[in-house]
């Protein structure tokens, strides 16, 4: 989770939120929760898991990479 | 709500704090099964440090603020950074749900992080994080354990 703090601390675009699910049906199914941690970056892109913070990054902004 | 031993705990990590940290916390008088038990607990962390303050809100009556954090959902919990000059600063760390188990251990990096301003990402994250420039959601779910 302090990855994703992180993010927005460093970054004035950024940001993070820590959602504790259990008491929200409604985001479980909007966000199609089924596993934890799971990261859901601007309601498309989704990590599953904790890894590393380079891997972590890189796919959180992967569509906002200048395409080559 | 917290054991003498976890008391101890959370007052060696927030006796490492810098910077005060302000929590404005949402809450809702109906419909909110875990708001009266987040508000006990913020208020420990008050008793346990001086550095952390708590302003409290209600989603409904005061909707102004909520929208202004883009908060829609209670309990949730604002971190804001009380700069040396006074002035509240908000770097966007929000928490949502009951601050128990994983998510106490978050919102004790999330006040840390405020206040200390560490730990920092690499070089090569910050090059990465460049290249967003303009408003992006990261949002981490997780359940108690």
């Amino acid at each position: 989770m302090s990855l994703a703090f992180r993010m927005a601390f460093a970054s004035p675009h950024i940001t993070a939120t820590a959602v504790e699910v259990t008491e929200f049906a409604d985001l479980i199914q909007k966000y199609r929760v089924n596993g934890v941690p799971k990261t859901v970056v601007d309601d498309r892109v989704e990590i599953l898991g904790g890894i590393p913070e380079d891997a972590f990054i890189a796919e959180a902004i992967r569509e906002r990479m200048p395409q080559a | 709500m917290l054991s003498d031993t976890q008391r101890q705990q959370v007052k060696e990590l927030l006796d490492d704090m810098v910077d005060d940290v302000r929590l404005v916390f949402f809450t809702q008088s109906f419909g909110c099964e875990t708001c009266g038990d987040t508000g006990r607990i913020l208020r420990v962390l008050t008793e346990i440090s001086p550095r952390v303050s708590v302003d409290e809100k209600n989603l409904v009556v005061d909707k102004d603020d909520a929208a202004a954090y883009g908060v829609a959902h209670a309990p949730a919990i604002v971190v804001l950074q009380r700069a040396a000059d006074g002035t509240l600063v908000d770097h966007r760390i929000r928490l949502l749900g009951a601050p128990f188990g994983y998510e106490f251990t978050s919102l004790m990096d999330a006040i840390l992080l405020v206040s200390r301003g560490g730990p920092q990402l690499s070089d090569a994250s910050l090059a990465l994080l460049a290249h967003v420039t303009s408003p992006m959601h990261v949002q981490v779910f997780t359940t108690p354990t």
